[in-house]
């Protein structure tokens, strides 16, 4: 059928595919390339207004990974619920439940926390596996059920004491202490989790099966069920991942902090939100990458350190600062998702 | 002649939804190495008896066997691994993911646990290519129109089973109208996979409402009627007619009406203006006019603009170039507000995405353009509205006749026509229909181009889209031929026009 006969075929390459402006417009990296640009930009501001005062030093860039960690890692977790289509409400209280808990362990009963480490997560994963499981198997809104997460953590916390639990164990204080020189700083143990959680969780998005599979259930329940994924357990497990996460936030907050609060890391989960959605994931699922919510993460601290530096602002501009880049994201998300359906 | 044991026996197949029994004791057989249609009108309980059979419903009675052992599956991914692959009635794929994970997902080539993306690619380029279809692999699955889609849910169901020795191998391939959205080309294409699957003995179980499509593939057919078996016959036993007759539990004559139709000779004044519209990457610019009461069709092969063209006019699309003139006003195309104020209608080829709500129902659905045009300050008094709705459920037959159903439990042809209802109820003066057919039975699709031919008696213009020439040719007043996203012709429609002389038209890609 190669001559010209009346099935020719038209060429196809040209015709089929779509134009190089609308991959551009419609290339699913492109939000992260502008989170990414902000962050940077970002950085030279502050580099030109507060280089006096030691903003250039390397070891202030290195902060924001010790200062927000344990973020990253929560909000890691989230990413992948976000992905699946779902959504995370419990975060912040098994932040809260986890330093509680931690803190009870060691100080109260005497725990090593070397024990306690592997008990922690495992709640953590647990009380995800079960929000998952009824998600899934009662086909309630997961807004509905991690709701009721995010109450019953934090309920939890009282359970275990109405005060805060200061933690003064040796051993705890001397992995709070530990630093690991790099060049000219260096990084706390929490920073480094970190940024191990970080490759792990791009390892098995994008280079395993479960990881796509997480972004088919994103993209469509409904088709990725009658192309014969596993979607149930894909939702469970997203779900596990990211209440694994939390416990593992939680451990890293408790050592930031060194101690136990029942009202730790209240409201949490929304900066762990804020982030992932600033780092370019769509909150209908299906599309983003964990190393947007790195730079979303990395955005949220700088504007911290930005406004400690200025010294005259309150801490609340943070807030507003957020809430500011939470709008322009969420319609730059729009303008994008709009662009692509055409 | 001793017949083989079959590869798949369904017997008294029972499955009852709230309110409608869907299937009532339905029996099929399918043996290896056979192409089998399966055939009915629109709720006829086809789609529903290939969602029990793999898993996607539960099962209300009978029993499945495969291979000679009794079997029921929970889900479509323990169907697929006892080696039926299946491909549902609409797109099921998904649209943020790339064409080669679509055709991959789930059985990717991986190493100790890490996907091999490269070799992913490679392979779905080949695999794509042994269709004919010639597109990047790597770009979004949504950025493709929908027949490629279909094609692409099509690759993988004939890719599943053989990746990495998992899996038995495909035993039985189940096609729920795959052939919809095709051309011609592509469908040739398909039937000649069909056929080389055959030959290595694979069953398959096809499904089209394009009758000739089964009298040139199909060895065999079963034909159900609201949810009965009506019979099953090798299809060189039963001609045509025999066959409409069985669907449709009566004679049809309805069918030969429509080819002694006139066409309404005498145009009214001229209705729409296009000049010099266009668009970089959708449609080179071309003049259109469209007369009051004039039916426009539109031929050309997949991916030739058609839709595009269509979009142009309507202001989905924003063009580059070119002004759109309605009813001697001149509109600014920036978005479809515009066409839509001027009395212009859209009715999408996508009913999945673009079209319907599938948790509202029939009647919610059907008002919702309606209102839309009135504003929701003014609701549409509530007796007018019934009467409304329940005269285009009439018209269009839509089943069941039921106001108050919900549309997503609708069987695919009758969500068709309820997207036609919602367009043909707001009256516009230029309706334009991207394949308004599709998935519709031959009963009902006779129907709805007589409904077609009466408006433009009544003075609507139509722009009509459709895969099939001889439709376009029944219907039209003037034929615009489009080839590589040009449109190189327009027709005068005329005894001299057959579906031939357009092929020569599109395959020249000028006006002889
Ligand atoms: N999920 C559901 N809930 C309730 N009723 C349903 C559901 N799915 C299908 N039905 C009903 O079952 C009947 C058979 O539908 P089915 O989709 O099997 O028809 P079909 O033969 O595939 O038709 P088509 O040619 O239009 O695709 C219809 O009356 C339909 O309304
Ligand atoms: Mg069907």
């Amino acid at each position: 059928m190669s001559t010209t006969t009346t099935t020719k075929r038209p060429p196809a390459a040209e015709s089929r595919t779509p134009s190089k402006a609308a991959q551009l417009l419609g290339d699913r990296r492109l939000p992260v390339l502008v989170t990414a640009g902000l962050f940077l930009a970002m950085y030279v501001v502050g580099l030109s207004r507060y280089q006096n005062y030691g903003f250039g030093e390397a070891q202030v860039f290195m902060n924001l990974f010790i200062d927000n960690g344990y973020l990253l890692v929560a909000a890691v977790g989230v990413t992948f619920v976000i992905l699946s289509g779902g959504i995370d409400l419990s975060v912040g209280s098994v932040i809260g439940f986890t330093t509680m808990f931690t803190a009870w362990l060691v100080e109260r009963q005497g725990l090593p926390i070397l024990v306690v480490i592997p008990m922690a997560l495992a709640v953590g994963a647990f009380g995800g596996f079960l929000m998952g499981y009824v998600i899934h198997n009662f086909e309630i809104q997961p807004f509905i059920v991690t709701l009721a997460g995010l109450f019953l953590f934090r309920g939890l916390c009282l359970v275990i004491s109405k005060e805060s639990i200061s933690i003064g164990d040796s051993s705890v204080s001397s992995m709070a202490g530990a630093q690991v020189s790099l060049g000219a700083g260096f990084l706390s143990i929490g920073a480094i989790v970190a940024l191990v959680v970080l490759a792990v969780a791009f390892y098995v998005l994008h280079y395993t099966r479960f990881g796509r599979r997480v972004y088919a259930v994103g993209g469509n329940e409904q088709s990725a069920m009658l192309m014969g994924l596993p979607q149930g357990g894909t939702k469970i497990a997203v779900y596990t991942i990211s209440g694994f996460c939390s416990a593992l936030a939680g451990l890293l907050f408790t050592l930031y902090i060194q101690s136990g609060d029942p009202l730790h890391a209240t409201g949490m989960e929304l900066d762990a939100i804020a982030a992932v959605v600033i780092g370019g994931t769509l909150l209908t699922g299906g599309s983003g990458y964990v190393i947007g919510t790195l730079f979303g993460v990395l955005v949220l601290g700088l504007i911290k350190s930005l406004i400690q530096f200025e010294g005259t602002l309150s801490s609340w501009w943070t807030k507003i600062a957020t809430g500011v880049l939470l709008c322009a994201f969420i319609l730059i998300q729009r303008a994008m998702t709009a662009r692509r359906k055409t | 002649m001793a017949e083989p044991q079959p590869v798949l026996e369904m017997t008294g197949i029972v499955k009852e939804f709230p309110g409608v029994r869907a299937l009532s004791g339905v029996d099929f057989r399918l043996f290896p190495g056979e192409i089998h249609a399966l055939l009915g009108e629109n709720g006829a309980g086809k789609s529903t008896l290939i969602k029990v059979l793999t898993g996607v419903h539960s099962l209300d009675g009978g029993t499945i066997t495969l291979s000679g052992t009794s079997v029921r599956f929970d889900s479509p991914s323990q169907t697929q691994q006892a080696g039926i692959s299946t491909v549902y009635q609409e797109v099921n794929l998904c649209p943020n993911l790339s064409v080669a994970e679509n055709i991959f997902i789930g059985r990717e080539p991986t190493r100790f646990g890490r996907i091999q993306w490269k070799r992913l690619r490679r392979e779905a380029a080949e695999l794509v290519d042994r269709l004919g279809l010639d597109i990047d692999v790597t770009a979004p699955l949504s950025s493709y129109p929908l027949a490629v889609q279909q094609l692409v849910a099509i690759v993988r169901s004939v890719g599943t089973g053989d990746a990495d020795g998992q899996g038995a191998g495909t035993k039985v391939l189940i096609l729920d109208e795959p052939t919809s959205s095709l051309d011609r080309d592509e469908v040739l294409e398909l039937f000649a996979l069909m056929r080389r699957l055959k030959d290595q003995g694979v069953a398959i179980l096809f499904v089209s409402h394009f009758l000739d499509q089964i009298y040139e593939i199909c060895d065999r057919m079963t034909v159900l009627r609201n949810g009965t078996l009506v019979g099953e016959h090798m299809v060189s036993e039963l001609d045509q007619v025999g066959l409409i007759q069985l669907m449709i539990g009566k004679a049809l004559d309805q069918l030969e009406e429509l080819h002694d139709h006139q066409l309404r000779s005498d145009v009214g004044e001229s209705l729409l203006q296009a000049d010099g519209v266009g668009r970089v990457g959708g449609v080179a610019p071309f003049d259109l006019e469209i007369k009051k009461g004039e039916v426009i069709g539109l031929a050309g092969l997949l991916g030739s603009g058609r839709t595009e063209l269509a979009r142009l006019l309507f202001g989905a699309d924003q063009p580059d170039s070119g002004t759109v003139t309605i009813g001697g006003k001149q509109v600014s195309m920036s978005a479809p507000n515009d066409a839509i104020s001027e009395g212009v209608a859209f009715c999408s080829e996508n009913r999945k995405t673009e079209g319907l709500v599938p948790d509202l129902t029939v009647r919610e659905n059907i008002i919702l353009a309606l209102q839309a045009s009135r504003g929701w300050t003014r609701p549409i008094p509530v007796a007018q509205r019934d009467e409304l709705v329940a005269k285009y459920i009439k018209a269009l037959d839509i089943r069941p006749a039921n106001p108050e159903a919900r549309v997503g439990q609708l069987s695919g042809g009758n969500q068709q026509k309820v997207l036609l209802a919602r367009w043909l109820i707001t009256q516009p003066k230029l309706l334009i229909l991207d394949e308004p057919t599709r998935g519709i039975d031959i009963g009902a699709k006779a129907e709805i181009q007589k409904l077609v031919v009466s408006l433009s008696e009544d003075g609507m213009a139509v722009l009509y889209i459709a895969a099939e020439l001889e439709e376009v040719l029944r219907l039209s007043h003037t034929i615009g031929v489009l080839r590589d996203r040009k449109l190189v012709a327009q027709l005068a429609n005329g005894p001299e026009i057959t579906p031939t002389r357009i092929l020569e038209t599109i395959a020249s890609g000028e006006h002889q």
